[in-house]
């Protein structure tokens, strides 16, 4: 696994983050300056390339590619997979990715500006693409397998982890690198920003993600990298891997309804083909990272849809987005990565600023504290617009 | 702007923009075979030269341009004849 997130920069940084629950969010009055309505986002540092990679792998590498670029390269290392190993072998790439906004909006720009596609330069083509992340890693990384991209809205990496987990377990693949990324920046979010979903508790940042809670005004945007090196057990246990977790189950669904507004049916039906595919009781799931955004609606149907498939007797539950804010097409991998970092150091990290329920969370068992817990499997849930839906549960091994 | 000051310019463009190792820019050194420059770099050419000469290059002319030297003279007369 590996990790490039508003709340830290690696896997140690990260566990420390979730553990100490500590916000990932800023306000940036850059986009208070370009007339969003919220300038609430996460943040991180780009990643400093030049001289890591040579000019023409930099060059077609937008943001999100360069977190996506770091986490991968943490990924490899805790796997145990070198270049030669690489380039002798077919690995493949599926990485969730849903959107390039800086580069279509600079290429665009230079255009109308000059009048003339020559003077666009030869890198924002491959910047601009949904593809841009698998394209340039699966180059970089000389990946010889299957490498396509997931746009699948906020669930694009948890859909790429569940297809990753398909392919391997239909034998087409032993390795696939899979993943999401996020780019950071206001191009991307503009459009978003006018759908008055964000939070503008903009005065106490580190305070406006609050899932779940009763005073939550909307999500947070936020980003980064996350990648999982998915691989059968058979060749894990060749190469003596370190393995953190074992994906047992996927389930996907769509609501049929809203472009934008969640259902309850729709989840329901991910997680109860996600425990069908698991084939365990669901008494075996001790914690549930949930999707809640920190949306009024979004939340309290997801309340209801855990109760539903779980009941009254559910498990811990906590949403980490409330501190590293919604990562978007990030999420659904950086939310497994965050949940087996929980599941292997034996604590479930504290849905934060969760401070009074309302009717429809009230009943939820939510860790609003960190607790130590002993996760023999956790369900991720992740969904998006257009209804897409995706949960994932993952075993210890 | 003088023969050698735009040799310099050039170089110095090579070498910080294209990221082509100092000590290969020798005239006789051939763009695509000793420098490496290849189809993609020569579209962000087109853009360097641009921006640092005021001019553009033309693709229909780059087919003569072999070597280092080739370049050097084809921006020389460019900015020349501007």
């Amino acid at each position: 696994m590996g990790i490039y997130s508003v709340i830290g920069k690696n896997l140690t940084e990260v566990r420390e983050s979730l553990f100490s629950g500590k916000s990932g969010i800023i306000f940036d009055p850059h986009r208070k300056d370009l007339g969003f309505r919220s300038a609430l986002t996460g943040m991180v540092d780009r990643p400093v390339l030049k001289g890591v990679l040579d000019r023409r792998m930099r060059v077609g590498l937008p943001v999100q590619g360069e977190y996506a670029y770091i986490a991968t390269l943490e990924a490899l290392n805790t796997a145990g997979l070198d270049q030669s190993y690489l380039d002798s072998n077919e690995v493949g790439i599926l990485y969730g990715n849903d959107s390039s906004a800086v580069p279509v909006v600079e290429s665009v720009d230079i255009l109308r500006e000059k009048k003339d596609t020559m003077m666009i330069g030869s890198g924002y083509i491959f910047q601009s693409m949904n593809s841009t992340v698998s394209m340039n890693l699966s180059v970089i990384f000389r990946l010889k397998g299957v490498n396509f991209t997931l746009s699948g809205a906020c669930a694009s990496g948890s859909h790429a982890i569940g297809i990753g987990y398909l392919l391997i377990k239909q034998g087409l693949q032993d390795i696939i690198i899979c993943g999401g990324a996020q780019e950071i920046n206001p191009e991307s979010m503009a459009s978003f920003d006018a759908l008055n979903a964000f939070s503008t508790r903009e005065s106490d940042p580190a305070r406006a993600s609050r899932p779940f809670d009763r005073d939550r005004d909307g999500l947070v945007p936020s980003g980064g990298a996350s990648t999982i090196i998915l691989e059968s057990y058979e060749s894990a246990i060749k190469r003596g891997a370190k393995i953190y977790g074992e994906v047992i189950g996927y389930g996907f669904s769509s609501n049929g309804e809203h472009i934008s507004m969640p259902n309850v049916e729709g989840p329901v039906r991910a997680m109860q083909k996600a425990i069908k595919d698991a084939g365990i009781p669901s008494s075996q799931i001790d914690y549930i990272n949930a999707h809640a955004t920190s949306t009024p609606l979004g939340d309290s149907n997801e309340a209801k849809s855990i109760i539903t498939v779980f009941g009254a007797d559910h498990p811990l539950i906590s949403s980490t987005k409330s501190m590293t804010g919604h990562e978007m097409w990030m999420g659904g991998a950086s939310e497994v990565v965050y949940s087996t970092i929980m599941m292997n150091h034996s604590f479930v990290a504290p849905n934060i600023n969760l401070d009074n329920p309302d009717d429809s969370t009230a009943s939820l068992n939510i860790a609003t504290k960190t607790t130590p817990a002993e996760i023999r499997s956790f369900l991720s849930n992740s969904f998006g617009f257009g209804g897409t839906n995706s949960s994932l549960i993952i075993r210890k091994v | 702007m003088q023969n050698d000051e735009i040799i310099r310019k050039i170089n110095l463009l090579l070498v910080d923009e294209i990221e082509i190792d100092e000590e290969a820019l020798k005239p006789s050194a051939e763009l695509k075979k000793d420098l490496g420059i290849d189809s993609l770099d020569f579209v962000d050419l087109f853009v360097i030269i641009e921006h640092n000469f005021g001019f553009k290059m033309k693709a229909e002319e780059m087919s003569e341009v072999k070597t280092l030297e080739d370049f050097y003279n084809y921006i020389i007369n460019r900015v020349h004849s501007n």
